[in-house]
């Protein structure tokens, strides 16, 4: 697995976390929040790599690694944030803020997760 | 009626928890099922189980209203059983549990939201009972 993806899906992903925070805290909706969806699209388009470059490693690689659970932990990560996004911005109080949360909180669940399937773990 | 209550507010947090383990625990009993159905059955339907639970409380909650609050809550009942069972189970009778679910352990795999979800799940649908809002 390409190290500077999940680097980057780390970073983005505790960014959106913290400023998640910051909206419930503040009693702000997130639909008041261009910079959170910025955050938020950015996090998506390294999901989105981290599934090309997940899937092209996985096919390259002479380990065991159980290839389908790894490719479904790629895909339901891309999905859950669009998701959980949508969900959120539906709603108008800080509740969104929270929902953003827990969906983050799953993708970077979800990326422990993936490191250690691709560990052989 | 439809009641929106049971997915605004705190409702709305819950529905994003429990469709994340609706996902997780079907995506793990499939799996497990499709690949070595023989090696766990016990803790293979378990986890079936406890998938079937977590779409049915989901679902409950997204779309409200009397009927859907009385399945929740027995959704969110069965489901706080088995996971404290299941959880006690898996610590004291090893060798039934060859294979993990999302209940061993009470949910440790999880960071034991498996344990803390049924409970909140019903103290919001203590909270949102029909008629105990006068006027909805």
């Amino acid at each position: 697995m390409n190290p500077f993806v999940l680097g980057a899906v780390v970073v983005l992903g505790l960014a959106v976390a913290v400023l998640a925070v910051v909206l419930v805290v503040r009693d702000v909706a997130v639909r008041h929040s261009d910079l959170l969806f910025g955050l938020i699209a950015l996090l998506e388009l390294a999901l989105l790599v981290q599934l090309v470059s997940g899937s092209v490693a996985l096919a390259g690689t002479e380990r065991d690694v159980e290839g389908v659970t790894f490719v479904a932990y790629l895909v339901t990560n891309l999905l859950a944030l669009p998701i959980g996004a949508f969900w959120a911005l539906a709603d108008k109080t800080r509740v969104g803020g929270a929902v953003v949360l827990v969906t983050v909180l799953t993708v970077l669940a979800l990326q422990l997760r993936l490191v250690s399937i691709w560990a052989g773990a | 009626m439809r009641d929106p209550a049971l997915s605004s507010g705190a409702g709305r947090v819950l529905v994003a928890g429990y469709a994340v383990f609706a996902v997780a625990a079907t995506g793990r009993s499939v799996l497990q099922l499709a690949t070595e159905p023989g090696r766990a059955p016990l803790a293979y339907s378990l986890s079936l189980l406890a998938a079937v639970l977590y779409v049915l409380a989901t679902t409950c909650l997204v779309v409200g209203g009397a009927r859907a609050w009385r399945v929740a809550v027995v959704a969110c009942s069965v489901e706080a059983a088995g996971v404290v069972a299941v959880g006690a189970l898996s610590l004291v009778a090893t060798d039934l549990f060859p294979d993990r679910t999302v209940w061993s352990h009470f949910g440790q795999g999880y960071g034991f939201l498996p344990l803390v979800l049924p409970f909140v799940g019903l103290w919001w649908l203590r909270r949102t009972r029909p008629g105990a809002h006068p006027g909805r």
